[in-house]
């Protein structure tokens, strides 16, 4: 095949003009945006950790209420980034289990699902607190085809409400069952810890709201902070430990009933 | 509640004992239409490649029909993913910001490169075609006819060599195209199964055999719908001849006898990977079983009470064993093929109904049961995409780009 000079100043010509149309779908980002996209984020030395004390909760739903206006999931949507759930464990070892609206009125009726348990059948009953457990090894980061939804330099996995495509897989992903379609912005949603707030020195608005002291959050790589302590020096332990996620919230007082 | 508070799935979700609170059925029915469609796509691909790599000439009638289908499915298996997006307008981001570590990331890579060799294969088998037309159209004075006469132009790509040698490159690269094309369309489906194989978190979907049945299903599926589709294009033909010519004509006996040694071959291959399908299945339900992991009481409870008409009546029943027999029972005819290929359609579907909302049928507390409504009658956008007339314009689609695909590519002509 023959190839004159001209022809093939053309012909790449026409290549380079060709290639150019897809390369347009791309665009250069900014130092600022290319070193928040490569650099680890959040507070250096900071592995932000939570702990739950059963013990002291009492289901009085406050922490969910507080939750629910700070992070602007509406009120009266049956979803909720934290909620209370309470167990009745009767004498013949079946546990009832409920969490009206996620607890956010608190657990007033003694029935659950609308059946009365005599109380000389109970054995024991508490209440147990959920929340996004910020895994060490989150699956929903892993399953995001977008990379939406990722993990912060300091432990937090947050979702990109402007880049989520709402495909569910991270939804599908959880084994807590955390995650939940905002209902106004229609991508995935979870607890962030208060990440807007726990970043500028203040506690969660669930930790804030908990009047008995059953919540805490603190760094876990800061051996002076009474939440590193207590998972240090007591017996913590943590949901679902099979499916090999790492939790970083801690529970004190967790019983074998548990889900 | 006012619309803006839509809580997705809540309109089809009932709960019964203890569930999380923000635990719907998330995947609904465009989900179970995504591996149903994707399956179609692959089994078609393999069932013509069968012809085209293997040299299995028993099924050259069918080989070139189902190429083409196989074309017309493919925009097909994007769609359901489309329609239950919650922002469907940034899908395209799947493409173009991947995030390697998701399963479904790959779907915009394999999907592309499916479709790339699906297309060019296409191209080297009707070339010949498309080049005979050009010159045939050349007398047609019609508007119609020299629109016709363009199309075939661009389509041939100016490559208009009908030497010998040339018509011989195009079989070889049919030949190769379709060998790549096999491993493709098997990756295309077996990924959709490890979509679900992968999710650690869901007691029923996690299996690492998952993505090989998802392949002998697809395959199954894929066959049985070729065979149907070709089945009701022959009965047409076959009726307007008889219109035409009467009912003992020559041509109406030959187009009979096609028909039916058509049938009769690929019934075969359809019951061999039937057979394997059902053994996968199998081995995983008794694996499940005989190691009883913490997950088995609920699948149990799932499966042999919440879900039993729908996985053992339903699918096994009705969707494998019947169709299973009917087509070994000997004197095969078209009538009783047509009943158990649509019961094979029925079978698989069934199973991925049972995959993907039976996977959803239990909570993952392990305390409580999710039961599906399908909507029915939509009363908003979201009921209509996620309901029964979502699913059934998803299932439609393909047949309406045949129609029009069919008429440039024409598949189903005797002569070839």
């Amino acid at each position: 095949m023959s190839c004159s000079r001209r022809k093939f100043l053309k012909s790449t010509l026409k290549g380079t003009l060709a290639a150019s149309v897809p390369l347009s779908a791309f665009r250069f980002l900014s130092p600022a945006e290319s070193r928040a996209a490569t650099e680890s984020t959040g507070t250096p030395g900071t592995r932000w950790g939570f702990i739950v004390d059963t013990n002291k909760c009492v289901g009085c739903g406050f922490c969910v209420k507080a939750c629910k206006k700070e992070n602007e999931v509406p009120y009266d949507a049956p979803v909720t980034r934290t909620w209370v759930e309470r167990y009745v464990v009767t004498r013949d070892g079946k546990d009832y289990i409920d969490s009206p609206m996620g607890g956010r009125d608190g657990f007033t009726d003694p029935k659950i699902r609308g059946e009365e348990i005599p109380p000389e059948e109970i054995t024991k009953a508490f209440f147990v607190p959920k929340l996004c457990n910020q895994c060490e090894n989150p699956p929903c980061v892993q399953v995001c085809p977008v990379g939406a939804t990722y993990q912060t330099g300091d432990g937090v996995v947050l979702v990109d409400r402007s880049w989520c495509i709402g495909c569910g897989y991270c939804i599908m992903a959880c084994p807590y069952g955390v995650r939940f379609f905002h209902p106004v912005y229609r991508v995935a949603e979870k607890c962030t810890f208060c990440y807007h707030r726990i970043s500028k020195g203040m506690k969660t608005a669930c930790v804030d709201a908990c009047p008995f002291g059953a919540r805490q959050i603190g760094n876990l790589l800061d051996p002076e902070d009474p939440v590193a302590q207590i998972v240090q020096t007591q017996r913590v332990a943590v949901l679902k430990d099979e499916y090999g996620t790492k939790p970083q919230v801690f529970y004190i007082g967790l019983d074998k009933n548990v889900r | 509640m006012t619309p803006e508070l839509f809580v997705h799935g809540l309109e089809w979700t009932e709960k019964s004992l203890y569930v999380y609170p923000n635990e719907f059925i998330y995947w609904s029915i465009q989900i179970v239409m995504y591996p149903y469609m994707t399956g179609l796509v692959a089994g078609a691909f393999v069932l013509s490649s069968l012809y085209h790599v293997f040299g299995q000439q028993d099924l050259k009638d069918m080989a070139r029909f189902s190429l083409v289908f196989s074309l017309c499915l493919l925009p097909v298996a994007m769609m359901p993913l489309q329609f239950h997006l919650q922002q469907p307008l940034r899908g395209i981001e799947v493409m173009f910001t991947p995030h390697f570590t998701s399963a479904i990331a790959a779907f915009g890579i394999v999907f592309s490169t499916y479709a790339v060799i699906v297309m060019s294969e296409i191209w080297f088998v009707y070339r010949t075609y498309f080049v005979e037309q050009i010159g045939e159209l050349k007398n047609d004075t019609s508007a119609a006819g020299s629109i016709k006469r363009w199309i075939y132009i661009i389509l041939a790509l100016g490559a208009s060599d009908l030497s010998d040698k040339a018509v011989a490159k195009d079989k070889k690269a049919v030949k190769i195209l379709a060998g790549i094309g096999i491993p493709v369309a098997g990756f295309l489906h077996g990924y959709a199964g490890f979509i679900f194989g992968s999710v650690k978190a869901n007691a029923l979907w996690m299996s690492p055999l998952m993505p090989v049945i998802f392949i002998m299903s697809a395959v199954v599926s894929g066959i049985a719908l070729c065979m149907l589709t070709y089945i009701i294009i022959m009965e047409w033909k076959k009726f307007q001849a008889v219109l035409a010519r009467g009912k003992g004509d020559e041509t109406v006996l030959l187009l009979r006898g096609v028909e039916m040694d058509v049938m009769t071959k690929t019934a075969r291959y359809l019951i061999m990977f039937l057979v394997a399908a059902i053994s996968l299945e199998m081995l995983d339900l008794i694996f499940r079983g005989y190691t009883a992991m913490k997950s088995w009481d609920i699948l149990r409870s799932v499966m042999f009470h919440e879900d039993f008409v729908k996985i053992f009546v339903l699918q096994y029943g009705l969707g494998n064993l019947v169709p299973f027999i009917m087509l070994l029972i000997p004197g095969l005819t078209i009538r009783r093929t047509v009943i158990a290929l649509c019961l094979v359609l029925f079978g698989v579907f069934m199973m991925r109904w049972n995959v993907v909302i039976g996977g959803q049928a239990f909570s993952l507390s392990f305390a409580g049961f999710m039961h599906y409504h399908l909507p029915i009658i939509p009363h908003n956008l979201e009921t209509f995409k996620e309901g029964l007339f979502g699913a059934l314009t998803v299932a439609a689609t393909p047949f309406v780009l045949f129609w029009g695909i069919n008429k440039l590519l024409p598949s189903l002509d005797l002569k070839h």
